[in-house]
């Protein structure tokens, strides 16, 4: 079991970590776009304080499986969901839970770093609070530092946190949004490509940052890097779409190391040693 | 060099598409050159006229009684533009930009239409606009100030939708999305991300609507219907504007009187290009920064 407190390093102050992880289960989830099912037939169970990636071809609905774990898929128009998300025990979909209080608990980072422009870096971190009316005015310098400093930016930022969010760099950026989703103090991070628009430095400070804080987060990752699911990933589940035209499934799941090493099924063996996909 | 029969008519060809290239290029130069220099030589013509009688007491003064003598200015057709313009913005402003994002952001059958109405409305000739209003209004209540401002409300309305729209449609859905998953509502996202995100845009595009009302003539003939004797403040009389002043002047046929309109035009024309040259330069600091 996990320690209660982190044993790598001093990076973070466990008193102010968030109290739990949550687990995720998706159980028989169908989603469709204008009545078009994306990604049919789903279950899966996504374990706390662990990271799991999808991975699979494009168009096998990673992103849109993603995107019903906090109900994001039907921000969509036209979209809908069939089948149940369970967020710690309580389905998001039938449950009287508010789409609001869902996103508070599962935080979301994108493909592409979108601060938003007319934000102070500071401003940007605490977007979320002020946007969920949890925050009375103030300068919060504490939790500003403690966000930042969870992404692994506060050294290069903290001289400059007046400055406009969207000038820094690329990678920065992503690592801002980073700060800014752990600055609600979600339970679970669910995180879309990050890293497909950083160069490799850039990627590998953000892979590094998301080892760090699976130690309190449950993280769900979709990446089209098969080096980097094996870099991160404790979990790993596969997509595919089975023929042209039909929604893609869930073909496998398991640790990671054995689905790279030992896949159970031949679409994975012909995804992940190249001859598909 | 030396070129084979063969090769020949490609390279004749070839010239001829140089040749063509070229004259094609010429031919949109000068007409770019022509519809500058025209638009020049208005300018220059007006200022030309304007600044032989433009000065202080112009700003200041209120005409003479009788048109035919020299002096005097156009005060209270400024002061009446100010006030009539100014409540036209006040109102068209915020119910613009309101059903701007409900087009916008919402969408739906209603928004659709209301798109649909906005494109035919800017499309409608102002002086329809003046008869509506002089109709409805002036017909039960006379001629004022405040009729004049519905019928320049009527006028902008739409032009604020129509670019309001525009520019909430140039903020990226990656801003919606990252507020929506932050946890935020429809609502507070559109209030505290996409429209500070949008604001200098539709700073831009009430300013070139101001800029298109300050000019108007016809509609504010058959409502606000003017007033060259004294300064009138209470937007519940009838009252001058500058535009009314000028075309007021203008068709007197004294030259004592064309003089004033020519100086009440290069005014209106000084205001004009300040509106369009603040909008330009907010629009393009706005994008550049919204966008990226
Ligand atoms: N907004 C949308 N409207 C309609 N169909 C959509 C929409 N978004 C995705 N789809 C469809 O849903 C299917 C799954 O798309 P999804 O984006 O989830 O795939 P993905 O696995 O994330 O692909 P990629 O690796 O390219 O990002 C695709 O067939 C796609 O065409
Ligand atoms: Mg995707």
């Amino acid at each position: 079991m996990a320690p209660p407190t982190s044993p790598t390093g001093p990076s973070t102050d466990p008193s102010t970590c968030p109290a739990a992880a949550a687990r995720i289960e998706v159980v028989d989830l169908t989603a469709s776009y204008h009545g078009r099912p994306a990604v049919a037939g789903v279950n899966l169970k996504i374990e706390p304080r662990q990271v799991t990636a999808l991975i699979g071809p494009s168009g096998s609905g990673k992103s849109t499986l993603l995107r019903c774990m906090n109900s994001m898929h039907l921000t969509v128009p036209g979209a809908g969901v069939t089948g149940s998300v369970l967020l710690d025990d309580v389905d998001i979909y039938t449950a009287k839970i508010s789409p609001v209080e869902i996103r508070q608990r599962v935080g979301m980072v994108f493909q592409r770093p979108t601060p938003f422009p007319t934000m102070s870096i500071r401003d940007n971190v605490l977007a979320g609070l002020h946007l969920g009316r949890r925050l009375g005015r103030g300068s919060h310098d504490d939790l500003v530092e403690q966000a930042l400093v969870r992404a692994g930016l506060w050294h290069e930022v903290k001289d400059r946190l007046k400055a406009p969010g969207g000038r820094l760099s690329g990678g920065q950026q992503q690592r801002l949004c980073i700060a800014r989703a752990l600055a609600v103090e979600p339970e679970i991070l669910l995180m879309d490509e990050p890293c497909s628009a950083l160069d490799p430095s850039a990627t590998l400070t953000v892979e590094d940052l998301i080892k760090e804080i699976k130690q309190t987060y449950t993280v769900v990752i979709v990446t089209h890097n098969l080096q980097q699911a094996a870099r991160v990933a404790d979990t790993t589940a596969f997509l595919t779409v089975p023929a042209a035209g039909e929604p893609g499934r869930l073909v496998e799941v398991g640790p990671t190391e054995r689905i790279f090493s030992t896949p159970r099924q031949q679409a994975t063996e012909d995804y992940i040693t190249g001859k598909a996909g | 060099m030396a070129a084979g029969p063969s090769t020949l008519p490609g390279r004749r060809s070839a010239r001829r598409g140089l040749a063509v290239n070229a004259a094609v290029t010429a031919v949109l130069a000068l007409a770019a050159v022509a519809a500058v220099a025209l638009l020049l030589w208005v300018l220059a013509y007006v200022a030309g006229q304007g600044l032989r009688y433009l000065g202080p007491t112009f700003l200041t003064r209120t005409p003479p009684g009788d048109p035919a003598q020299a002096g005097g200015g156009f005060v209270n057709g400024i002061i009446g533009s100010v006030i009539i313009v100014g409540i036209a913005t006040a109102l068209s402003a915020p119910i613009g930009i309101a059903a701007a994002v409900h087009l916008a952001e919402y969408g739906g059958r209603l928004a659709r239409a209301a798109g649909f109405l906005t494109d035919v409305l800017i499309g409608l000739p102002s002086i329809v606009t003046g008869a509506f209003v002089y109709a409805l209004w002036v017909v039960n209540f006379g001629f004022s100030g405040l009729a004049g401002a519905a019928a320049l409300f009527l006028v902008m309305l739409p032009l604020v939708i129509r670019a309001t729209a525009e520019v909430l449609r140039l903020v990226p859905d990656d801003l919606r999305e990252a507020s929506l998953a932050l946890g935020a509502s429809h609502a507070r996202t559109i209030v505290s991300i996409v429209l500070p995100t949008a604001r200098s845009g539709i700073t831009t595009g009430v300013l070139l609507a101001v800029a298109r009302a300050v000019g108007e003539t016809a509609p504010l003939l058959l409502t606000a219907l003017g007033n060259d004797l004294f300064v009138e403040t209470n937007p519940t009389h009838r009252m001058s504007t500058l535009s009314l002043q000028i075309f007021n002047n203008a068709v007197t046929g004294f030259r004592t009187a064309q003089a004033r309109a020519w100086a009440g035009t290069l005014t209106l024309v000084l205001i004009v290009l300040a509106f369009s040259f603040g909008a330009r330069l907010l629009g393009r600091r706005g994008i550049a920064h919204s966008a990226r």
